[in-house]
């Protein structure tokens, strides 16, 4: 199959979705820009032109209720946004509105709007251009929060997304937009609530979320070098979330990690973790280990954002641990993961 | 307007009983902006309110049995008894909801006409709020918003003067709040927020530019609740307005006002009058009565319509 880079994924998932449907329009910052955020709207923007795909100004609670109005009134928004901490100014219009609009109506009305957000990292995006805040909206009734992390992922959730009538919100790392994967070329849709096998292994589950897939698989390859065989279920969509992939992979490993790019407190991991535990209370074979950001905001300088991070490294201890094959203190001190070569300022 | 004005009072007479169990704004005092506006739209035409929205859900068309069943919590109400008071929506008529927090639904109505403008309608889209809503920023972006790309929207300001119990002069700088229009190059109106027929022709001219692709228009209708701010009571006893204020604007009654001009024209004779508003009364009758013969929402309900 051909290979397409995730942010190409993303932009041929828009025009073939566009393609398929007129209601649906792309706005947002930049869009229609020469650079269309990170190449994932340019192309929508040169076939569909200004009357779908259009600038706008910063009004970023104004434009989120703008969608809800023009999604009631029959229109499907893509509203685009370069980062997701600017998705903390729409907090009114995507909880209180977008989210409950349906239900406060007694299900009269649908709100068919997308919310594409990019979550930053590294080159000093610093404390708010690379918050990961899924957990602020997965825990939101009303709402379906999606993290693709291959690019087929990309362009079947998101061409799910913008077929669905409810609101979706669509996370992406900004470390992703340069990999390359098979992509089909026809169009394709990926069932909200429905996680990835990623591989298969007998001995613990690495349950992990959207760049911390691919943190996963190196921490598996790692320890298949062991001889430990992790199996790896990619979220890939938090709300709803695909509870019985995750519980039936941990009833055969009996021992779970949990990867995620956001904080560990009151996130996405505790609530996969909670899941677990309520479901598998008595067949775990070793506590739940959870991988996710330290309890601060993100630091500018490089030195402290490689210990910010965490990787395959602190996956493969946390899974070790879970083995009891070895334990951390014994770990040398952690080396600073190399900057992927993908991956350039000044963005 | 008289429909409103008796649909309210019965809910003030009802209150104590408490079967009503959610709260309500009442909009005694300012139905000439309701009636004022939504009479010179078309069913067509959508409109969104807040949190005080029973004006507007009325004046708009919406069913009134269908009203009182959602305040009464009931499946037949016109949100099947989830939304209550604060979200009535009646979207057979244009009505497409409210949101309860302040300016929250302005830039619905913003959308509802870039709907219309990308789909070659003429429709035209209506934004109910308050003066406090003009205090915060998404109104702001959405005024903005209308005027960049000129769309058909009337953003129809009730200023009544309190927020709560907060009064306007201790939150704006201004009075007016209609001024605020000409930073963003559209006509901004001040009404007689009293006055049906004031409010009627503002919002024909509004409405009539906004469909010839005219763009937004900011209307403010200078009004008054009469009662308290949620709740059938009168609150003149909080001390944060007088009784003397409450009087002078009572003796605007914007009914009366109306009333007194169309018989005088000889348009309405007496008689005419007295059987309006004996057909009102039997009306709100029977919502109140079909809305307590209604069962309430089953518990399969609970969980429907969320995703």
């Amino acid at each position: 199959m051909r290979q397409l880079k995730y942010r190409e994924a993303i932009d041929e998932a828009t025009r073939q979705a566009m393609a398929k449907d007129e209601r649906i329009i792309v706005l947002g910052v930049g869009v229609d820009d020469a650079k269309g955020i990170f190449g994932t709207t340019r192309g929508a923007f040169e076939r569909f032109g200004s009357a779908r795909v259009f600038d706008t100004p910063l009004s970023e609670a104004a434009l989120t209720g703008m969608c809800v109005g023009a999604g009631l009134r029959g229109l499907h928004p893509l509203l685009v946004h370069a980062r997701n901490d600017f998705l903390l100014l729409t907090m009114d219009q995507i909880v209180n509105n977008a989210a409950k609009w349906r239900y406060m109506c007694g299900g009269k009305l649908r709100v068919p709007v997308t919310i594409r957000a990019i979550i930053g990292r590294g080159w000093g995006q610093a404390a708010q251009h690379s918050q990961s805040l899924q957990a602020l909206f997965a825990h939101v009734p009303g709402l379906s929060v999606i993290m693709p992390a291959t690019p087929a992922d990309a362009k079947g959730l998101l061409m799910t997304a913008l077929s669905t009538d409810g609101p979706v919100i669509c996370l992406e790392h900004r470390w992703l937009y340069e990999k390359s994967g098979p992509v089909p070329e026809e169009p394709y849709q990926i069932p909200l609530g429905q996680a990835g096998l990623l591989r298969e292994g007998s001995d613990v589950t690495i349950v992990a979320v959207s760049h911390m897939v691919l943190e996963a698989v190196q921490a598996a390859e790692a320890l298949a070098a062991d001889g430990i065989q992790a199996e790896i279920v990619d979220v890939r969509s938090l709300r709803p979330l695909d509870s019985a992939t995750i519980v039936r992979s941990v009833a055969k490993t009996g021992r779970l990690v949990i990867a995620d790019t956001g904080w560990k407190s009151f996130g996405v991991s505790a609530e996969i973790a909670a899941r677990v535990g309520e479901e598998l209370f008595g067949r775990l074979r070793a506590p739940i280990r959870r991988v996710a950001l330290p309890e601060a905001p993100t630091p500018g300088s490089s030195a402290l954002e490689q210990v910010y991070y965490p990787g395959p490294r602190e996956i493969a201890a946390a899974a070790r641990l879970c083995l009891e094959a070895a334990h951390p203190a014994a770990l040398p001190e952690r080396p600073a993961p190399a900057r992927p070569r993908d991956f350039h300022g000044p963005f | 307007m008289r429909r409103i004005r008796r649909a309210e009072e019965m809910i003030v007479e009802r209150y104590p009983e408490e079967e009503i169990r959610c709260p309500t704004h009442l909009s005694i005092g300012q139905e000439a902006v309701a009636a004022g506006v939504c009479l010179a739209l078309r069913p067509g035409d959508t409109a969104v309110s807040t949190h005080r929205c029973h004006a507007h859900y009325l004046a708009k068309g919406g069913d009134l049995r269908a009203m009182f069943a959602e305040l009464y919590g009931r499946a037949t109400g016109c949100c099947g008894g989830k939304g209550g008071s604060m979200h009535l929506t009646a979207p057979e008529v244009g009505m497409l909801g409210a949101s309860a927090i302040v300016a929250g639904s302005i830039p619905l109505a913003v959308g509802c006409a870039l709907a219309a403008t990308l789909t070659g309608s003429d429709e035209v889209a209506v934004a109910f709020f308050g003066d406090a809503a003009a205090e915060q920023g998404v109104t702001h972006e959405s005024l903005g918003l209308a005027a960049l790309r000129r769309l058909p929207v009337l953003f129809v300001c009730e200023n009544n003067l309190y927020a709560t119990h907060s009064p306007l002069r201790a939150r704006q700088v201004s009075e007016d709040i209609a001024p605020r229009a000409a930073a963003y190059r559209m006509p901004g109106v001040i009404v007689d927020g009293t006055d049906a027929v004031a409010v009627y022709r503002a919002a024909r001219a509004a409405v009539a530019r906004a469909r010839k692709g005219g763009g937004p228009t900011l209307i403010e209708a200078k009004t008054y609740r009469w009662r308290e701010h949620v709740g059938p009571n009168f609150d003149i006893a909080l001390g944060y307005r007088s009784q003397a204020e409450l009087s002078r604007w009572m003796e605007r009654d914007p009914l009366e006002g109306v009333a007194r001009r169309l018989l005088q024209a000889g348009v309405m004779e007496a008689a005419h009058r007295e059987r309006i508003d004996a057909a009102v009364e039997a009306e709100v009758a029977q919502a109140v009565a079909f809305a307590k013969a209604s069962p309430f929402p089953s518990a399969e309900q609970l969980c429907a319509d969320v995703e």
